[in-house]
């Protein structure tokens, strides 16, 4: 007889609780758990992402739904005494809002869970992603059935079509569309592809999606299958990505041994392959045509578009190329009908988008919210706002290399594909990187542009000399080398650029300059004209300076300080050696009384009486160009 | 695993529901074992042994247990809480293994209190 389990203990399985130790805490919990002759009621359990990344390796158990996050191998025996033995939250690990020392245990209250709406990652911490089994049983391969046995493939692509989903990759094609051109075109060989190459710097949805759900992707894919009339799929993943590969590699096992792949799927008759192919991790293999020809064998570079990859594809024969996420969302839309997703988000993108929302917040982790939540919701109720107290919100990033800055005055419009691009950038594939007023914006724009200009296949002239010569400018004008005219031949190289390349990496990499130019021009004219950084990030544009009438001396600065550039008696102001100063900016987010003052390079030479005269100007006539 | 056919996927399904019911919610009877110093002391650790015995016997997958502090009763322990859904809560004291499995039967599996060996109608939170 199999004892009953009265507890599950889902601990988080995905890369960041993984490398934060989750495979100790796991062998500790055992050990403590056999200790204390639970071990058979209380089952453990390693879960997919359970999205909330911010302090891993975290834990919820069940049935009481109580979170932990920041476990340690320390801290199990004294969990497990108070939760498993005598039934209390272990207070010290459950999830409390900063500055707030109070404790909110359960799941259901913790505002980053509260506001959100899980469709895409349904099963997070639900089911393990190793078994085949807890999948079926959160209603996994219900839709292929349907699929399957009641639709035929016209019907598949109309739900599809009419449920107004659109890629999740970035691009926002509608994927009803595409799947209908697959379908029309024929041909003795078709082939479904799932672009599983997440590139962008600070996303990792799809990732959590591939590690935390892997057969939902799958019977996505085989649906696709179904509904094109294809038989054969690819997931593209880059192998940067090893538990990724790895769990995926598990659910396709599982698949072929249980029928769900290989021929006479379910015993309908249908049959689809599906292998994984991994890619070396080019930024630019996300494209569909690059990534085609990666897997064809080739060097990924992307091709003309003279046909859609529904006409002809991968080794010329049509394919349908969607992303992890769009996968993801198939098999619920299938199974509840176009009605019920149209019923989240707007007319124009349906449904919900998952977000990677990391940079200077509190709640680092996954968001997945219905398309028109505005993004003042997701950064100050989910995200929990700014982490630094001391500083505020100042912009946020959206859609990776390809997208661009959104201000302060944009934060009430909703994340949708149209409001978004108005806005100067891309849903993308939706990463969301926040910043806060200690980052410099052309320093951003100088971060994705190094970024485009090394990922660049070479294929486009100005996209492979454009991206490096515009770098080179940034790097210039963060150096104190920008002389008038250089925004105008930004945005003159920007309009070439984009006008001149192939594929969408060229098209976009102008982007993260175009948008910042957009809404911090003057952030931009201060680095040029005033050799002034206000944010503190240039080194070579900025001198710290301490506010005399400010400061009280409390030293903490100073024993902050690496290169011992401050000075001054306790309890009084203290004053900074420019000459040692190093400008790390150390000292600006050890200040608790806001009393060092960042000022233009030319500040570093002047005595004391002007110091004070620029820093009132700072303070008054350029206060604006903190903003 | 053999090849699976759709009927299967529903057998699969049925077999692991015990387990969602635990992690999703959507059970029918909760049961809160006071698991405190004095709880255990008087025999806690066993009177819950004997019901997650029974539990398993009976092959139930809608029934929960939960473990709490002292309840501020220490004479009475071991305590436990019963609560069906759309009924209240109702609390029984001075527990043991046969008492326990007698309640199984009757009040978990046959929706009747017990009246012989119950204290009071209430619940306490848990944390």
């Amino acid at each position: 007889m199999e004892t009953a389990v009265r507890s599950h203990a889902m601990l988080c399985g995905c890369t960041c609780c993984m490398a934060c130790g989750t495979t100790k805490v796991k062998a500790a919990l055992e050990e403590e758990f056999r200790k204390n002759g639970i071990d058979e009621e209380v089952k453990l359990v390693i879960s997919g992402s359970n999205v909330f990344c911010a302090k891993g390796p975290v834990m919820i158990v069940h049935p009481e739904e109580i979170f932990y996050e920041g476990l340690t191998v320390e801290d199990v025996p004294a969990l497990v005494e108070e939760h498993f033995l005598k039934g209390r939250a272990y207070q010290k690990l459950t999830f409390k809002e900063q500055d707030k020392k109070i404790a909110i245990p359960s799941i259901h209250d913790i505002p980053f869970f509260k506001h959100q709406v899980f469709l895409v990652l349904k099963n997070k911490g639900l089911i393990d992603p190793e078994r085949i089994e807890d999948y079926i049983t959160m209603d996994g391969y219900k839709a292929l059935s349907k699929a399957l046995t009641l639709m035929k493939p016209e019907e598949i692509v109309k739900v599809v079509s009419d449920s107004g989903l659109r890629g999740r990759g970035g691009a926002g094609f509608p994927t009803g569309k595409k799947w209908e051109l697959g379908l029309k075109i024929k041909s003795d060989v078709k082939y479904v592809v799932c672009n599983g190459d997440e590139g962008d710097p600070g996303a990792f949805m799809d990732r959590a999606v591939m590690e935390g759900d892997p057969q939902a992707v799958i019977e996505g894919m085989i649906i696709c299958g179904v509904a094109t009339e294809s038989h054969k799929g690819y997931i593209y993943v880059r192998a940067e990505y090893p538990l990724a590969v790895k769990r995926l590699q598990i659910a396709i096992d599982q698949c072929y041994e249980a029928g769900l792949l290989g021929s006479n799927i379910l015993g309908t008759g249908f049959d689809f392959d599906l292998e994984i192919y991994q890619g070396a991790g080019a930024f630019v293999c996300g494209e569909a045509t690059a990534l085609m020809r990666s897997i064809e064998g080739k060097r990924g570079m992307p091709r003309p578009k003279l046909w859609r990859s529904a006409v002809k594809g991968l080794w010329d024969k049509p394919t349908v190329l969607n992303n992890v996420e769009t996968f993801a969302n198939i098999p619920q839309i299938v199974l509840n009908g176009a009605g019920w997703y149209r019923s989240l988000g707007t007319e124009k993108s349906a449904g919900t988008k998952v977000f990677a929302l990391t940079g200077a917040i509190n709640n680092v982790g996954l968001v997945e919210v219905p398309m028109d939540t505005p993004l003042r919701k997701i950064i100050f109720d989910i995200g929990g706002g700014i982490i630094n107290k001391r500083s505020k919100f100042k912009a946020v990033q959206l859609g990776g290399p390809s997208g661009g800055c959104i201000p302060e005055a944009y934060l009430d419009i909703p994340v949708t594909y149209e409001a978004i691009e108005k806005s100067g950038a891309i849903v993308g594939s939706g990463g969301m990187v926040v910043m806060d007023t200690s980052t410099c914006m052309v320093s951003t724009a100088k971060f994705f542009l190094e970024f485009t200009a090394d990922e660049s296949c070479g294929k486009c002239a100005p996209c492979r000399l454009g991206t490096k010569l515009m770098h080179d400018l940034l790097i210039d004008i963060c150096e104190g080398r920008g002389k008038e005219g250089d925004i105008e031949m930004l945005e003159e190289m920007s309009e070439t650029i984009i006008s001149a390349s192939l594929c969408g990496l060229g098209q976009s990499a102008p982007n993260p300059v175009l948008s910042t130019i957009r809404h911090f021009r003057h952030e931009y004219e201060a680095h040029i004209k005033d050799k002034w950084c206000s944010a503190g990030a240039c080194r070579d544009l900025c001198t710290f300076y301490i506010d005399e009438k400010l400061c009280k001396g409390c030293g903490a600065c100073q024993r902050a300080c690496p290169s011992n550039a401050i000075e001054g008696e306790k309890k009084k102001p203290h004053k900074i050696m420019q000459e040692s100063c190093v400008r790390c900016r150390t000292c600006v987010d050890t200040c608790k009384f806001g009393s060092i003052k960042i000022l233009p390079a030319s500040a570093r030479s002047a005595n004391e009486a002007d110091l004070q005269f620029i820093a009132g100007m700072a303070a008054g006539s350029l206060a604006g160009v903190g903003k | 695993m053999t090849k699976l056919t759709i009927a299967e996927l529903q057998r699969i399904q049925e077999e692991n529901k015990a387990t969602f019911t635990l992690r999703k919610g959507g059970y029918k009877a909760k049961v809160v074992v006071h698991m405190g110093t004095c709880g255990i002391a008087a025999g806690a650790r066993n009177v819950m042994t004997a019901l997650m015995n029974e539990i398993a016997l009976a092959g139930t997958n809608d029934i929960i247990v939960k473990t709490s502090g002292c309840g501020g009763l220490c004479a009475r322990e071991p305590m436990a809480v019963i609560e069906l859904v759309d009924q209240p809560p109702v609390i029984y004291g001075d527990l043991n293994e046969e008492k326990i499995k007698e309640i199984f039967k009757e009040h978990i599996i046959g929706g009747n209190p017990v009246e012989k060996y119950a204290l009071a109608l209430g619940s306490e939170a848990i944390y």
